[in-house]
């Protein structure tokens, strides 16, 4: 019924996030045919798997991937066997090839980290996805803010950042030419402090090794080799965005492969790396 | 970027909240707007330690003075060509607002990277390079700041030390932006002189521009406003989709604007169908009692089984939008291909996917040269009015009643060509709302599946004319029939000499013959019987939307019966009669047939015999939990 004054109670930034992400959810579930959730198992991946389930009322309604190196910490195989099960996911783990199968130009990181996107690519052949959803956001380095919502991919998996279709008032290209997927980005439009205020406000888990033990913490998890924690006494999630209030320190500053050379991150992208 | 990242609700040091604005700076190529982003970056303190300098030993190591807008072409692709290709988003922060700053190419070949950009945008911040002045890339993107509906607009008049700070060149350039800004309805909110190289303007006045007496531009942008949600407006829901993950119907979808709660009676339209909200669903809390205001994602239920789909939009009874089949619309065009008159198109409105025709091109303008064009076409980067035909009505609102359900995207092959603002409905009728009660069957469907041990299915046979369809759903209905099943056959020209025989060929007519073909057989199929569809039916999009109707009932299968050998077959002497130039329209001969990319069964009857075919109709009806298994069945039985 037609009411004279706003009975709704307002939205803050953190609603908007979420309603804006359950949107992308949705969309990208009513347009495409076979989707797949990629999860990582960190705090950004964990938020997109409540947001999915907020938006299918409980269950996610795809598969969740885990296209696993065989060489993250031991904390986080434990977070994904004790929530693949409270959490009701159809869990798929994907193997990553060995080193060798890997673009040997690549620097040394780089390389480890690009066993995911042949690994990724592997999945891709075996399961004939038409959408990967993957949580990554604008604000964690300068080639993902460049990211369509929907964001096409070649049949090889590659990003042609320079063709990349326009993307506006929410609608999105969900019709990806023969051979080729979407990857969908359910919250680009995130930064690393709303996941923690989300986090903490939803009550969503974490894995421990994200907050201070003996003055260090881990601020991105990746593969244990590559990945180093950064100096800090956040021990827990409000301690986490206060830091954030005042570091310079970029997210991605203890993956080694962001570092190698000026390009090392973009070429991965382009060949088909989140 | 690997910028500072503010936390989600930022405290002023009066404890206070800022409020989050998103701008997009645009203009003409080269008028500065990147070293202007790299130069506010640095007014605010907002660059990462050791960024600057480590851009300043890169720009030393290549023998390069150093640019502000090295910042920005952090991709190496970028900094080969000097330009910037595509949007990025910062974030930093003034002393009133949290500023997300998208920043947009001006090349011209990049336009709808602006627009990606821009559509996202509370406010903007035009840049003109003084000496240039007003240029075509810079008249383009206050055209379509208008049409993006973007209307807080910051005008800076950049390089004012590259005209020694000169008020009357100044005050030229004022003068003509504005009244370009101005005839297009866009008033600006300030008009400032700057150098963002030297920083004069940007975060502070200087004594080079003391003649001038506005804002800078971080005080431009402490005035602007975050959009607000359309709350105030009448309700409009676009339907996302329907889930059925356990007993409830779920109608999810976005509030564009109004608000919705349980008891409230809606009006589905473009039907114009008459329901209650019963229920507001939620996770991990439900039922949702607070009322759901604009902007939220919600899912609710209602209080009767009717047929909705994506697309359809839910609003208050007497305060619905229009059901229209034409519409008046100005819009760019950012494909390759000019849009002419006569082209087919799908047009997305909000959740709907319609496709229709342009039936006239009223105004096709370079926005650039704002100069008239013949009204044949709407080139690529240009603008204009056309008039829209659609093969079925939709629920529309003029952009000026709600500026998020009256506007428009226009796809050509899959990828997002255009889009507009609906400026009128033309030849719309307000369709009167109608209280449909369907009555539902005494039966429940465990009953039928009992007695047919199978549940309803809407087997649909697809394919050239002659490749067999009708010899195979035939052959289906008697296996089906034997085991005790009950089976009927739907045939597209049985029907069309009766229910259908108002239509004909057309593309509107073939995708209304397949609508109702749809309809019918979901219904049979909900009322436990396998329901055998053996029609051309050669359009994707037709065969998507009886998918769409049939839902989790819906099993397509291709009978791929190459092309040659169903002409040789010609059951109905149809090819002949097409061959002779007697039979307009006819699929077959041509190459209008659109082969289903993902049908759950293929089946070609050149190399393989009507039973092997209709063993492997049974094997999918099977596999697919139509059929049930007999002998597990008959066990439940003992």
């Amino acid at each position: 019924m037609p009411r004279a004054l706003s009975a709704a109670p307002t939205m803050d930034h953190l609603d908007q996030l979420e309603a804006q992400s359950i949107y992308i959810l949705r969309e990208a579930f009513a347009r495409l045919k076979k989707l797949a959730l990629l999860w990582s198992l960190g705090k950004d991946s964990n938020v997109m798997i409540w947001l999915a389930r907020k938006a299918f009322f409980g269950r996610v309604p795809f598969p969740a991937m885990h296209v696993d190196t065989g060489k993250k910490f031991p904390e986080m195989y434990a977070f994904r066997d004790t929530y693949a099960q409270e959490w009701g996911l159809d869990l798929r783990v994907e193997p990553c090839p060995p080193i060798d199968a890997v673009d040997p130009t690549l620097p040394p990181a780089a390389r480890s980290a690009a066993r995911k996107t042949e690994g990724l690519k592997m999945a891709l052949a075996k399961h004939g996805f038409d959408g990967l959803i993957a949580g990554i956001r604008r604000d964690e380095e300068a080639t993902r803010a460049k990211e369509r919502v929907f964001s096409p991919r070649g049949a090889e998996g590659n990003w042609d950042v320079r063709d990349q279709p326009p993307e506006f008032w929410d609608h999105f290209n969900a019709s990806p030419p023969p051979g080729a997927h979407l990857r969908i980005h359910p919250i680009l439009h995130w930064t690393e402090a709303d996941i923690w205020a989300y986090t903490a406000r939803e009550n969503i888990p974490i894995i421990p090794l994200y907050l201070s033990k003996n003055g260090k913490r881990y601020r991105s998890l990746g593969d244990q080799d590559i990945t180093f924690p950064v100096a800090s006494n956040a021990s827990n999630i409000a301690e986490i965005l206060a830091e954030l209030e005042s570091t310079k320190v970029p997210e991605r500053a203890g993956r080694a492969l962001d570092h190698e050379t000026e390009d090392a991150f973009e070429r991965l992208r382009v060949a088909g790396y989140l | 970027m690997n910028m500072r990242v503010p936390s989600a609700a930022p405290a002023t040091p009066n404890g206070t909240t800022r409020p989050q604005v998103s701008i997009v700076i645009v203009g003409h190529v080269d008028h500065g707007k990147s070293t202007l982003v790299g130069r506010l970056l640095h007014e605010t303190g907002s660059l990462p330690d050791g960024k600057l300098e480590m851009l300043q030993a890169v720009s030393a190591r290549r023998g390069m003075p150093f640019e502000w807008s090295f910042l920005l072409d952090a991709l190496q692709t970028e900094r080969d060509q000097g330009i910037t290709i595509d949007t990025t988003q910062i974030r930093f922060r003034t002393n009133a607002r949290e500023v997300v700053l998208i920043d947009a190419p001006g090349h011209a070949e990049f336009l709808r990277n602006m627009i990606t950009g821009a559509s996202q945008a509370d406010g903007a911040v035009l840049i003109i390079d003084a000496l240039e002045g007003v240029r075509d890339q810079t008249r383009r993107h206050g055209y379509l700041l208008h049409l993006l509906g973007v209307k807080q607009v910051a005008v800076v008049v950049n390089k004012m030390d590259r005209v020694d700070f000169g008020q009357d060149r100044f005050n030229e350039i004022k003068t003509e932006i504005s009244a370009h800004l101005e005839g297009l309805g866009v008033k600006p909110v300030a008009v400032i002189p700057i150098s963002a190289r030297d920083g004069d303007g940007v975060a502070q006045h200087t004594s080079r521009i003391r003649w001038y007496d506005g804002p800078t531009v971080v005080e431009a942008l402490d005035g602007l406003e975050p959009a607000k949600p359309l709350s105030s407006l009448p309700l409009r829901l676009p339907v996302q989709a329907i889930y059925k993950f356990d007993d409830r119907r779920i109608v999810a979808g976005r509030v564009e604007a109004g608000e919705l709660q349980t008891g409230d009676e809606i009006v589905i339209m473009p039907a114009g169908k008459i329901a209650k909200i019963k229920t507001v669903e939620g996770w991990p809390q439900t039922p949702v009692t607070a009322p759901q205001g604009a902007g939220r994602s919600v899912g609710i239920t209602l209080d009767r089984e009717l047929f909705i789909e994506r697309g359809d939009v839910i609003a208050h009874v007497g305060r619905e939008p229009q059901a229209a089949r034409r519409l008046h619309a100005r819009i760019f065009w950012l494909h390759d291909q000019p849009l002419a008159k006569g082209d087919n198109i799908l047009v997305r409105l909000g959740t709907r996917e319609a496709r229709g025709s342009v039936v006239a091109i009223e105004k096709a303008v370079d926005p650039g040269s704002l100069s008239n064009e013949e009204n044949a076409a709407i080139a690529r980067n240009h603008v204009g009015e056309i008039e829209i035909a659609l093969t079925q009505p939709v629920a529309v609102d003029p952009y000026t009643e709600n500026a998020r359900t009256g506007r428009l995207v226009i796809e050509v092959q899959g990828r997002i060509a255009g889009g507009g603002l609906v400026l009128s409905i033309a030849a719309g009728k307000r369709a009167a709302p109608v209280d449909i009660m369907p009555v539902e069957s005494a039966l429940q469907p465990q009953e039928r599946a009992d007695r047919y041990r199978h549940k309803g299915a809407v087997v649909w046979m697809t394919g050239l004319p002659g490749a067999g369809k009708s010899t195979l759903a035939r052959a289906l209905e008697r296996r089906l029939f034997s085991r005790g099943g009950n089976p009927v056959l739907l045939d597209g020209d049985t029907l069309r000499a009766g229910l259908n025989k108002d239509l004909g060929f057309t593309p509107e007519d073939r995708a209304e013959n397949i609508r109702r073909l749809a309809e019918v057989a979901t219904h049979l199929a909900r009322n436990g019987q396998i329901a055998i569809v053996a029609a051309v039916s050669p359009a994707r999009d037709d065969r998507a939307a009886a998918r769409r109707i049939a839902g989790d009932l819906f099993r397509e299968v291709h009978v791929a019966t190459p092309a040659e050998i169903c002409e040789s077959r010609d059951p109905k002497g149809h090819y002949a009669k097409a061959r002779a130039g007697a039979l307009q329209n006819f699929t077959g001969i041509g190459t209008d047939y659109e082969p289903p990319l993902d049908a759950e069964l293929v089946i070609d009857t050149a190399t393989r015999g009507i039973a092997d075919a209709t063993d492997e109709l049974e094997a999918l009806l099977s596999k697919t939990g139509v059929l049930f298994d007999d002998i597990a069945d008959l066990g439940a039985n003992i």
